[in-house]
């Protein structure tokens, strides 16, 4: 009786779906790339279902490399996908070399039902319609912080320092505290408490880094305070090794990224004890200052400027048709949707709080990824402790003016 | 006929026996800790809490009913649909070793047979093209290929191994060559024969063992190229090494990893087969061939 | 040979390696002498789910103009080669005026990234490369020893680390190495040391990364010099030990300089795989503790988002020229080799 049901709900849908979806001209070619992470796949599938029939060639390729080839795959003309699904970073990438188009025209057209906050306009213009959220933010074992007598969820870098410590002095764990520190992500924790401690990367209105100061030393000792509680492996873990040591209740206070949060809670993977006393809670603040030390990202849609007007429609008519009430029900855990229609679940917590704080976006600045590079590969030698707080940061500035000169921005 | 002191267990060769199997447990044990861990859920076979959860399965009894599973290959041959990506390998392993033997085998014989200076510089210069990182070639190729529209398809990523495996290739078969005697197609030349005639009538019957030995190589170098192949084949045409990384790639989802594991071994097989196959002819490629440099 | 004969028979393979090697290398060469544009910035205010912020972004239109007039970039000479990011002149200078003891200039100079990859670089090739040879040859001659029965399984056994794709060879080692995986709590029972992992220290991450490296390349080795064995010839063996020679001595006059152009072929194949060493780097997610001349490009290419093409291409033409260097031995031994061979 029930199955029957759902089977009749579905045609229902099905029926009304087909009846609602403006798919755009028909016959063309629809081209989207994309990561390969669930979201992307809902959006991308859901695209596919609606206006796949309507066109004359459409092909959804999820590659966990996009970023490596995305620009050079855009810049021939007619360009290689029609639309590619970015985040903030990889927008900059691909605009700085002008292959994404503006979409007001198709928004007009096509995008009655989306969000205005959904827009990402730059210069007054839509280069893209983000689709999700993301961004770090605590994770806490409460279990654990009871039994070392840890009242409430920690809110500070200092209370999570001082929740580390009553575990490691109830000889529970020697090191609760995991954290994403390999590669990009190292670049990514420096960003995080930079800001968070208030700082700008660049001087304003120009490339001219501004790293090396008060702010930038605070930021690394806040860190230098959470990897003292880190597993020691910490500088080569991802976000893949962090989530294991958690699910496997190694870890009793975790930064990670939210997207984690549903793969983490659900039954998968873990035991009752991880999942039932975990809790997300927003990004911990610094020194009194309000700021969570987190960025707010993003996952969106972008049309490729190298391709006719009539592909760019009927491409993006199909994503606009994807991303809607009806999709978002059909994948409600899948990620943080900004889409209308969302009912945020315990995963989606984290997130939202630290929007709330006031938590930064990850800067759109043509220059950033080599800020952030520099400060991946910088970073290490103070975290190893070889290295003071002043030097290193001297070392990003450095790393990063050699490169932002060879790309012309200084 | 082994003499008596041949035959007696000496000190020397006890003590190579146990280096030898000492060295066998090397070699085989990660390879068959991923045999036996492929049929074991991810929680087991990466497990943080205890790694003896791999041998007995704990996560696996639990979350399937018994302790081995067949979830990683059905998931990667069935719902990834793998045997694609093996076609595609099989593809792309098939042209890459048939081409660069055929042109490396011309090559290779000329750089033997001429004493002239330029052949030497020509084997340095190929020396110094394998020095270049392939990554910076590759990075190199991209946009080229995208503007050509040949970005993507196999024959761009055939020729493309074939060229940057030309270099070991030569190498290999040149020093092969030099060991042929130069008395036997020198002699078919003076009877009248070509140089081409001499080379086929009196070098190819001769030198299969030294081309299978490079075909070998060939072999493990296409078969396991990462870097090219991951870069330069779209996803439709993707071989299995690529198509591994995406398993790995996508590890939000619980159990992808296991799908790559399970890929893994099962590409193994055919290798399996291949070198208990050849082994014979490998070993006596090198004896009579590169060996001698 | 003929010149026109040579001509018709080289050409092929000559061809590929022009067209898709030199080709690519000749402009990498020039690229590296040039860097991009002056990027011309304007100020805009980007707005998003999060709120407005003011930002600048590259204006295309002025900036596409002055590609279309020199679409290599601006002229930067050998600039790019002695910045910061490479030969680093300038700073090294500075360190030498600055620094009073040799300890201090050396840490300075480390702390440079290409210098701080070329001492990994260099210490990964100059230990894997001698281990390999002198531990494939004991493999070899071990496994020549044994029963005739064995040798098959032996042989196929030896040559998996080469076989298993090194991309989740290294990622299974990775877990396995892991302070909660296999090898790991081992080490840490032998040692009786709990705390002990590889993946913490710089120190333990070369070890684990030039273990890894051996490892992976004792196959190749093994079976080239396995082969070899074939051919040393019997009499000459059985003569020695008619003269007397213990096993270890005939080993050492007879065995190994018979296989000798074989130890050529195989030290010059693995230096130069070595000195490009990059994917266990990146399987084993140690570039906080190591990091190669390639992981430096790559890092250039892949990592800086919109690659830096003239720094990648410098880095890729300074490994180059560092391959040639330790070549050389071996070269001069191969054009004696060749001017000893009539034309």
């Amino acid at each position: 009786m029930f199955l029957k049901k759902i089977a009749l709900a579905g045609t229902f849908a099905g029926l009304m779906g087909t009846a609602a979806y403006a798919c755009g001209p028909s016959g063309e070619s629809v081209r989207i790339l994309g990561s390969d992470f669930p979201a992307i796949q809902a959006v991308s599938g859901t695209a596919q279902a609606n206006c796949g029939g309507d066109a004359g060639e459409f092909t959804v390729t999820l590659r966990d490399d996009t970023r490596d080839m995305m620009n050079q795959a855009q810049t021939p003309n007619p360009a290689q996908y029609t639309s590619v699904i970015v985040a903030n970073s990889t927008l900059t990438q691909l605009m700085n070399d002008g292959l994404v188009r503006p979409l007001d025209d198709l928004v007009a057209k096509y995008g009655q039902d989306l969000n205005p906050n959904q827009m990402i306009t730059i210069d007054g213009q839509i280069m893209a319609v983000a689709f999700m959220a993301n961004s770090q933010h605590l994770y806490s074992r409460t279990d654990i912080l009871e039994q070392a007598g840890v009242e409430g969820i920690p809110a500070t870098v200092d209370e999570v320092v001082a929740a580390a410590q009553a575990i490691r002095a109830a000889g529970i764990m020697e090191y609760p505290i995991v954290l994403n520190a390999s590669g990009w992500n190292m670049g990514e924790l420096f960003n995080l408490f930079y800001f968070a401690h208030g700082g700008e990367l660049f001087k304003p209105g120009s490339a001219e880094p501004n790293v090396n100061n008060e702010i930038g030393v605070a930021a690394l000792n806040s860190i230098k305070s959470l990897t003292e509680y880190a597993h020691p492996d910490h500088l080569s873990h991802a976000s893949n090794e962090t989530q294991g040591l958690w699910e496997a209740g190694q870890a009793a206070l975790g930064i990670m990224w939210g997207s984690r949060g549903g793969a983490i809670l659900d039954d998968e993977g873990s035991s009752p004890e991880v999942t039932e006393n975990t809790v997300l809670s927003a990004a911990p603040t610094v020194d009194g200052g309000s700021i969570p030390a987190a960025t707010l990202w993003w996952d969106g849609v972008t049309i490729a400027t190298n391709i006719s007007d009539a592909e760019a429609e009927a491409t993006f008519a199909a994503l606009a048709s994807a991303m809607s009430a009806d999709m978002v029900a059909e994948h409600n855990d899948d990620a943080i949707w900004l889409i209308d229609g969302y009912q945020p679940g315990p995963a989606a917590a984290g997130v939202s709080a630290t929007a709330q704080g006031g938590a930064k976006p990850y800067p759109m600045i043509p220059y950033v990824n080599f800020m952030h590079n520099a400060a991946s590969a910088e970073l290490a030698d103070f975290l190893k402790g070889d290295e003071s707080a002043e030097q290193t940061l001297s070392d990003i500035e450095a790393a990063y003016t050699t490169a932002a000169t060879e790309a012309g921005f200084l | 006929m082994a003499t008596k002191a041949q035959s007696r267990l000496s000190p020397l060769k006890v003590v190579s026996i146990i280096f030898v199997i000492i060295w066998v447990l090397l070699a085989s044990f990660p390879f068959l800790w991923t045999v036996w861990g492929s049929f074991k859920v991810q929680g087991d076979f990466f497990s943080k809490a205890d790694w003896t959860n791999a041998i007995f399965g704990v996560q696996t009894l639990e979350q399937t009913g018994s302790r081995f599973t067949l979830d990683g290959y059905y998931g990667a041959w069935v719902e990834e649909e793998f045997w694609r990506s093996v076609i595609n390998t099989s593809i792309v392993v098939f042209f890459t070793v048939t081409i660069s033997l055929t042109i490396g085998t011309l090559g290779g014989y000329a750089l033997a047979r001429s004493g002239y200076k330029y052949a030497f510089w020509l084997l340095m210069v190929a020396l110094v093209f394998r020095a270049m990182p392939h990554i910076t070639l590759v990075s190199g190729y991209l946009l080229p290929f995208f503007e050509w529209n040949i970005w993507g398809i196999l024959p761009t990523t055939i020729i493309v191994l074939v060229a940057i495996n030309q270099p070991f290739t030569l190498w290999m078969l040149h020093s092969f060559f030099l060991n042929i005697p130069k008395d036997m197609d020198e002699a078919a030349m003076v009877d009248g024969c070509t140089r081409f005639q001499a080379f086929r009538h009196v070098i190819i019957p001769v030198m299969w063992p030294g081309v299978i030995t490079t075909g070998l190589f060939s072999f493990l170098l296409a078969y396991n190229d990462f870097t090219v192949t991951r870069m330069l084949l779209s996803q439709e045409n993707e071989t299995i090494i690529p198509k591994i990384q995406s398993f790995l790639g996508s590890a939000q989802v619980e159990g992808n990893v296991m799908f790559a594991v399970a890929a893994v071994v099962s590409a193994t097989v055919p290798l399996f087969i291949l070198v208990m196959f050849f082994q014979r002819q490998i070993v006596s490629g090198l004896t009579a061939g590169a060996v001698k440099g | 040979m003929k010149h026109k004969t040579f001509f018709w028979f080289i050409l092929p393979t000559l061809s590929a390696m022009l067209l898709f090697i030199a080709l690519p290398i000749v402009s990498v060469a020039i690229q590296s002498l040039y860097i991009e544009h002056e990027q011309v910035l304007v100020v805009t205010e980007n707005c998003g789910p999060f709120g407005c912020t003011e930002a600048t972004a590259v204006d295309l239109e002025a900036t596409a103009s002055l590609r279309e007039e020199q679409p290599l970039g601006r002229f930067n000479g050998l600039d790019t080669y002695t910045n910061r990011a490479h030969l680093a002149f300038a700073e090294i200078g500075e360190s030498w005026n600055t620094t009073e003891t040799w300890s201090a200039f050396f840490s300075e100079v480390l702390d440079l990234p290409f210098y701080w990859a070329l001492a990994f670089t260099l210490t990964y090739t100059f230990v894997v490369t001698p281990f390999v040879l002198v531990l494939g040859l004991a493999i070899a001659v071990a496994v020549n020893n044994l029963p005739k029965m064995f040798k098959g399984p032996t042989i196929f056994v030896s040559l998996l680390p080469m076989i298993v794709t090194p991309l989740v060879g290294a990622l299974i080692l990775f877990w396995m190495v892991d302070g909660d995986g296999i090898i790991g709590a081992t080490l840490q029972w032998i040692t009786g040391d709990p705390t002990l992992s590889l993946k913490a220290t710089t120190s333990l991450n070369w070890v684990m990364l030039i273990v890894y490296g051996i490892w992976s390349s004792l196959p190749f080795a093994f079976i080239v010099f396995y082969a070899g064995l074939q051919t040393v010839p019997s009499e000459t063996m059985e003569a020695a030990m008619i003269d007397g020679a213990s096993k270890w001595q005939s080993m050492r006059h007879v065995v190994v300089p018979h296989l000798m152009p074989l130890v050529i072929f195989i030290s010059l194949i693995q230096l130069m795989d070595n000195f490009r060493v990059f994917e266990p780097i990146i399987s084993f997610q140690a570039e906080a503790h190591a990091r190669s001349l390639s992981w430096i490009i790559y890092n250039d290419l892949i990592e800086a988002g919109n690659p830096l093409y003239g720094s990648a291409g410098a880095s890729s033409i300074l490994t180059i020229i560092g391959v040639a260097f330790l070549l050389v031995p071996v070269l001069i031994r191969t054009w004696r080799d060749f001017n000893s061979k009539p034309v």
